[in-house]
């Protein structure tokens, strides 16, 4: 079986999208920009980021060659890099968004 | 690739040439809506489009004026109910002047409902015939052509394939002749010197310059960003993240400057249309509502066929001109193969490079030019949306207002 994929799109990113689903503990070749590839921490889904490097809080987040936000704690190599622990730098919503479903937990329904 | 192709299109009086010959109703409040659509129900080659305030606006008026006087529409009529602001005599005769025929008459004069639609009908029948006696074919190619792009329901292969598969397509119309337009200036949040790297000259830089912070500050007083829980579930974290992906189906060429509702391109090439609301005494009103609400806005530059991009999949269509839906996820394609009419995920896959891709979307563009139906438009998809909005703009003609 050939392995699974995730795409770099700009080298200095420090994120890639997985190309299917996969799950932790397999390793995942990165194509694109550059060949690697990088072991998951943890079960990413088709389109979703993993992170390439470590990417300490307060750094940026970096997809396309552009800033796309700011991790919010340390993230690991291997990680997926999503709402839980990356912030828009000018969307004061963001982080307040279920990191699986997408949908929005700061609104009440009372 | 041989781009010397011409098809034949419909010449209007007013020298614009369409791809496709229809009459447009409009109604100019919602209590004239139900009115509207049965006249239009069963009838070939009619769209429907409409206003829901009583209370008029400049916007709504501008942009169903420039809908009425889209190339692809030989005639129009409009109803209206008899109350409202917004005067339906008034509109069929702008229209008229662009030398289309066009009609109106108010439902509390004609007796109501049943003998409201059988006049409708009856005009319908009469305009048709005219545009189909005063009908000319005039050769088109892709320099006549605008086309124009949108995206919604947007994932992670939406940057990674279908906006950049758009952005290759929009790189050969360009260079072809053609006008491409893009908007969505919201989800540009993050690329201010981006953008203003692509522009063509001075004066588009300052253009894009007070578009672009136009709608940051849009976004941060009405608080939201155009990013929702679909694409959140779809890969995408933020706004950034978003609008560089969106801003790939741009291509690479330069951008020309930037667009108002109801303005068409002066001249061809690349532009963006800036459908964000200017500020005024009722602020910015409320936020971009929904996918075709900027699509309405795009067909408004006279564009002939609409691009929509959508990595989860939609289904809409919309009036006046073509939607063409492009998905660059292999599952929705899969998923929504009875809605989707370009599966971008090709690139993704390894199965076509992405400038084989733009060439192929290039031959499905054409063949919709030539009178191909796109999905939308054999499933009868035709959702539209006119809201509220102030957008600057010069003074309305003298008595368009009550």
């Amino acid at each position: 079986m050939t392995p699974k994929t995730c795409f770099q799109i700009h080298p200095t990113d420090n994120v890639a999208v997985l190309l299917e689903d996969a799950a932790a503990g397999e390793t995942v070749t990165v194509i694109g920009e550059t060949t690697a590839s990088v072991t998951l921490h943890e079960p990413i889904v088709y389109g979703h980021k993993v992170a390439l490097k470590a990417i300490a809080a307060g750094d940026p987040v970096m997809k396309y060659g552009i800033r796309i936000g700011t991790a919010t704690v340390d993230i690991q190599p291997g990680q997926t890099v999503h709402l839980h622990n990356c912030a828009s730098d000018f969307d004061e919503r963001s982080g307040q968004f279920d990191p699986h479903t997408g949908a929005a937990i700061d609104t009440a329904y009372h | 690739m041989n781009h010397d192709i011409t098809w034949q299109g419909f010449l209007r009086p007013d020298g614009r040439k369409g791809i496709r010959n229809l009459v447009l109703v409009i109604y100019t409040v919602e209590c004239a809506k139900f009115v509207a659509h049965q006249i239009a129900a069963g009838e070939d080659q009619t769209h429907v489009i409409g206003f829901p305030g009583c209370y008029d606006n400049p916007y709504a008026i501008r942009l169903m004026l420039a809908l009425a006087r889209h190339p692809n529409i030989g005639a129009a009529l409009v109803v209206g109910l008899g109350c409202e602001f917004t005067r339906p005599a008034k509109l069929a005769e702008e229209i008229a002047k662009s030398g289309r025929p066009a009609e109106w008459f108010y439902i509390q004069e004609h007796g109501g409902t049943t003998t409201s639609i059988q006049k409708g009908k009856a005009i319908l029948q009469d305009l048709r015939q005219q545009i189909h006696a005063d009908a000319k074919r005039v050769p088109m190619t892709l320099a006549d052509l605008v086309v124009g792009a949108e995206c919604g329901g947007s994932d992670s292969t939406s940057g990674l394939a279908g906006n950049p598969v758009v952005g290759r397509f929009y790189d050969l119309l360009v260079d072809a002749g053609g006008s491409a337009v893009f908007e969505e200036t919201v989800e540009m949040i993050g690329l201010r010197s981006i953008m203003l790297e692509r522009a063509a000259n001075e004066s588009a830089r300052q253009q894009l310059a007070h578009a672009y912070d136009k709608a940051e500050a849009y976004c941060r007083a009405v608080r939201q960003y155009s990013i929702a829980p679909g694409n959140f579930a779809g890969g995408l974290t933020t706004i950034e993240d978003k609008s560089m992906g969106a801003f790939v189906k741009g291509g690479t060429r330069p951008i020309q400057g930037t667009l108002k509702v109801a303005e068409a391109p002066p001249t061809p090439g690349l532009w963006i249309l800036d459908s964000v609301p200017d500020d005024h005494f009722m602020q910015f009103g409320y936020t971009n509502p929904n996918d075709t609400e900027g699509i309405m806005d795009l067909i408004a530059t006279g564009a002939h066929i609409i691009l929509f991009i959508t990595g989860r999949g939609s289904v809409i269509g919309a009036p006046i001109a073509p939607l063409i839906k492009i998905t660059g996820n292999h599952k929705t394609y899969q998923r929504m193969q009875g809605d989707m009419d370009f599966n971008a995920s090709v690139v993704l896959s390894g199965d076509s490079t992405m400038q084989q891709a733009g060439e192929a979307l290039l031959q499905q563009v054409i063949g919709v030019a030539r009178g191909e139906l796109t999905k939308s438009e054999a499933l009868g998809h035709r959702e539209y949306f006119i809201m509220y909005k102030h957008q600057d703009a010069p003074a309305l003609v003298d008595g368009c207002r009550v």
